[in-house]
């Protein structure tokens, strides 16, 4: 009984140290294959390739393109990289030869400036304009208060009066 | 008090101004920044065997032409328009480089014989010459003038009036 107790937890603990095993076997794998400093190249890679538009494709990032012309541009961003070329010289690069066009957001200047201002130019305007109608309308609330009629009034008070007495 | 009413008139004029400019404006015309500057050099191994590059054609006026077997019709349309005008005006200085982009070498030479087509036509491993050129799609056509400069690039099919005109003003250009 206490053998087989024995073997059954060996038997358990081999399967335990397998999967184990197994489950840093893509883990070896990833870090054999890649090595460190490609998982930084490829973050870089992608970095600098979401900020370009897919030239071919409606609103995508040659970063996340399935198109065959955004994955020769991933190739040539790879290559810029390697060759120790920053991200702005490499953006620069793809403005040169598509324009700003190219970029996914515009550059802020010039008529593009526009683009980032307005939304908070309304922003600040649509506040500033509920601040004042909500200002007006807490202002005129007593203004709006209808007349009391005096005979109703004095009516009140007595009525009062006579109930302190009583 | 009268400007209050005005407010309203008066805040749409900008909102007026920028739609007005907005829609006269083609959204899908975009001007590329490499017309009226130097083009930039390459060097392609062609379909013959031979090497074509900007820096050999220097001093000639140069129809740089990018297209693809998949490309249909837009390619199919204009292909022979092409070899008609090089063999036109090829004893007149007139080049002519087609650069075959994303495309396989059986497919390509395929096209190639189908056109007959005499004057250079190169592959572009890794689309390199395309992108440096800003090139979105195909059909594309850059006319390139004596002194290596973009004088005028074309999207999509070639007209034979358009082709014309352009070979004609490279021709008599410096």
């Amino acid at each position: 009984m206490i053998r087989r107790m024995g073997r059954w937890a060996s038997a358990r603990r081999a399967t335990w140290w397998l999967t184990l095993g197994v489950a840093f076997v893509p883990w070896w794998g990833a870090a054999h294959v890649y090595g460190a400093t490609n998982f930084d190249l490829e973050d870089r890679v992608r970095e600098i390739a979401s900020e370009l538009r897919c030239v071919v494709c409606q609103n995508l990032s040659v970063a996340d393109s399935p198109s065959d012309l955004a994955k020769e541009m991933r190739n040539l961003v790879r290559e810029l990289v390697r060759q120790g070329k920053s991200r702005e010289e490499i953006s620069a690069y793809f403005v040169s030869r598509y324009g700003e066009y190219v970029l996914l957001s515009p550059p802020k200047r010039g008529f593009n400036l526009l683009v980032w201002g307005l939304p908070f130019l309304a922003i600040a305007v649509g506040g500033g304009a509920v601040y004042l109608v909500a200002r007006r309308w807490t202002e005129q609330a007593p203004a709006h208060r209808p007349a009391i009629d005096p005979a109703y009034a004095d009516r009140v008070q007595r009525e009062l009066k006579d109930r302190e007495q009583q | 008090m009268t400007w209050k009413k005005l407010l309203i008139p008066l805040a749409s004029v900008p909102i007026i101004l920028l739609l007005a400019y907005g829609f006269r404006t083609d959204p899908k015309a975009i001007p590329s920044p490499l017309v009226q500057k130097s083009a930039p050099d390459f060097r392609l191994k062609a379909f013959d065997g031979g090497e074509v590059s900007l820096a050999d054609l220097k001093g000639k006026p140069l129809v740089l032409n990018f297209w693809a077997s998949w490309c249909y019709p837009a390619c199919y349309e204009e292909a022979p328009l092409l070899e008609a005008t090089w063999k036109r005006h090829k004893d007149q200085g007139l080049m002519m480089v087609g650069v075959d982009i994303q495309d396989t070498e059986a497919n390509a030479r395929e096209f190639l014989q189908r056109f007959g087509f005499t004057f250079p036509n190169a592959p572009d491993p890794g689309s390199k010459v395309s992108i440096d050129y800003g090139v979105y799609g195909v059909p594309e056509t850059y006319f390139i003038d004596r002194q290596g400069r973009i004088a005028y690039k074309h999207v999509g099919a070639l007209t034979p009036a358009l082709l014309e005109a352009q070979v004609q003003s490279l021709l008599k250009g410096k």
